[in-house]
């Protein structure tokens, strides 16, 4: 994914000369074939994200499209009064880019775990939030966000994650993707947790459930549409995501649907509880542990049905 | 209009401005008034008919608690009516407590919260030298404000990539929210510190207009930011405010505000 992304950023930088890359010194073997090929405009602010993200906004605001990158919560969490009064507030075109959502750094421990920041960026005015699902949705994501030309966090996976889609989607602001069709249940998943999504909705359909799956790459702006139409088709409505439950996709899942007044769906939401991560494992054994893998999914999904 | 002039009237206007709205932080206001005065007098390249002209030079007030004195200049250079000055942090006004930039014109960065101006000071200066534009981007922050570990980020970096297109302005009045800068976390040796992050440093007395225009000529440098340290007195013009650090909060009275006034009606060369 992280690759996809760089991949993306260097055909956007031949085509975009005022566009620029500050790191807060970490990617290496990743982001040197940008440095290779652009190193004017490639910066390494050390390993200073506040500096980083004040920097980005100055650059800005002096005609630049920067991108800021680091792992996990360093260009998000460390820096948020940097993101929240210089880049929101002066709506500035600058795209916080974070590798690592939510497990992505299983064994390094809970300070590279990034399970509450799609909660908090998605609290600040003019940003958008986008954690795409699969290789394919980075790329489509990266430029249409690089044309908004606004504030945005890009949320993006270690990398590794499995291509879910045959082709490059069209990806619009405020659309998910429909990967399986299914009219019972739907699951609605946000970011590289999609794979897990993808195989407990294949278990759900071979169980004779008809269950549908959905992409949701935008937290901000949400397909609301889509989460209206949901709400009045299906019984159950089942959210996915390697973050908190608190106020990230889930959230702002849950906050549409209260609105709303004839829905026949409910919702369950599938991700970290109110806790940190403290069990040591990778991905894969922190998404088992702390239930948001494919079998915790469809056991949830299960059991939910056989109350209602 | 003359830097004198200009500070003076910045001055009035600060002590008015703050009388009138019920508001604090005339103490730091009267303290850059006469560092704002020189720069947008004569230093700074500005059109105020075209705010965002793209040869300007850019300042940004760190320490947006004193946005006052920078209201006041932007208007006595004609960026908005001075009438706009009386609904200063009133209901419905522009023109709130820390400076900002919406609906201001030449306010390029709204701040309050400290420690963020240098960084995007130095994102400014480094975009203009990648397009080789000879603009020059000011940055005055307050000696409290180097608490904040983020001026130090921006300093080691601006010394470390020799954004000589940069000026950082300390106003160096010694006290800061809750007592004496030396008390609260020593800052000295101040000077020494800018230097070992490869800034060139100059000391002046931050009310003494021809040291500050001096200090803030371009050309100086050609391979280093350079960092005014400027010597200063919070509270400075008014005598009884003078280094009080009641000043920085203190709402004044209309009998001090009346006060105050008849000390500076002895006109502005009287300092």
């Amino acid at each position: 994914m992280r690759n996809s992304f760089v991949d993306t950023l260097l055909e956007l930088a031949t085509s975009d000369p005022q566009l620029c890359l500050i790191t807060g010194d970490l990617g290496y073997n990743v982001l040197n074939r940008f440095y290779e090929s652009f190193p004017e405009r490639y910066i390494n602010a050390g390993i200073a994200e506040q500096l980083m993200t004040s920097m980005a906004t100055g650059m800005a605001l002096a005609g630049k499209s920067v991108y800021t990158y680091s792992l996990a919560n360093f260009p998000s969490l460390r820096c948020l009064e940097q993101i929240r009064n210089d880049i929101c507030y002066h709506n500035c075109n600058v795209t916080i880019v974070s590798v690592g959502a939510g497990f992505g750094y299983g064994s390094l421990g809970m300070s590279h775990h990034a399970t509450e920041d799609v909660a908090i960026m998605r609290a600040l005015p003019n940003m958008i939030v986008c954690s795409p699902g699969d290789p394919w949705e980075t790329v489509a994501a990266t430029r249409l966000l690089h044309q908004h030309g606004g504030p945005a966090f890009l949320r993006l996976g270690k990398g590794g994650e499995p291509r879910l889609h045959a082709t490059l989607p069209q990806l619009a602001f405020g659309k998910g993707l429909c990967l399986i069709e299914g009219s019972e249940v739907a699951i609605v998943s946000n970011g590289p947790i999609l794979s897990e999504a993808y195989k407990a909705c294949q278990l759900l359909n071979a169980d004779g459930i008809s269950c549908a799956l959905y992409s949701l790459p935008f937290v901000k702006p949400l397909d609301t549409e889509l989460i209206e139409k949901l709400a009045r088709s299906c019984v159950l409505i089942v959210s996915v995501e390697e973050h908190s439950i608190i106020g990230g996709f889930s959230g702002a899942v849950a906050e549409h649907l209260a609105g709303l007044r004839d829905r026949r769906a409910i919702q369950i939401r599938i991700g970290l509880q109110d806790r940190y991560s403290s069990i040591v494992g990778d991905q894969a054994y922190l998404r088992q542990v702390y239930e948001m893998d494919h079998l915790a999914i469809y056991n949830k999904t299960k059991a939910e049905l056989a109350i209602s | 209009m003359t830097s004198q002039e200009m500070a003076w009237k910045i001055r009035k206007h600060a002590l008015s401005m703050t009388y009138r709205s019920g508001a604090s932080h005339i103490g730091p206001a009267l303290s850059i008034a006469d560092i704002v005065a020189v720069l947008y007098s004569e230093v700074l390249k500005l059109n105020p008919k075209q705010p965002d002209w793209q040869d300007r030079d850019y300042f940004i007030l760190s320490k947006g608690h004193a946005g006052i004195a920078v209201y006041a200049a932007l208007a006595l250079r004609g960026f908005f009516p001075e009438a706009e000055l009386e609904h200063y942090y009133a209901n419905g006004s522009n023109l709130c407590g820390h400076v900002s930039h919406k609906n201001v014109p030449g306010v390029e960065l709204s701040t309050g919260s400290l420690g963020h101006g240098l960084a995007v000071g130095n994102g400014l200066a480094l975009a203009l030298r990648m397009d080789k534009r000879p603009n020059r981007v000011f940055v005055l922050l307050g000696d409290g404000e180097c608490d904040e570990g983020s001026i130090w980020e921006a300093a080691l970096f601006a010394g470390h990539h020799r954004l000589s297109n940069l000026v950082a302005i300390i106003d160096h009045n010694k006290m800061q929210a809750m007592g004496d800068c030396s008390s609260v976390a020593n800052l000295e040796p101040f000077e020494d510190k800018w230097k070992a992050f490869n800034w060139r440093t100059k000391r002046v007395d931050g009310h003494q207009h021809d040291a500050l225009r001096h200090a803030l000529e371009p050309g100086l440098t050609q391979d280093s930011p350079t960092c005014i340290i400027a010597d200063t007195i919070k509270g400075k013009g008014i005598s009884f405010m003078e280094n009080n650090l009641l000043w920085h909060y203190r709402n004044p009275s209309e009998q001090i505000v009346k006060q105050a006034l008849e000390e500076l009606e002895q006109g502005p060369n009287a300092q």
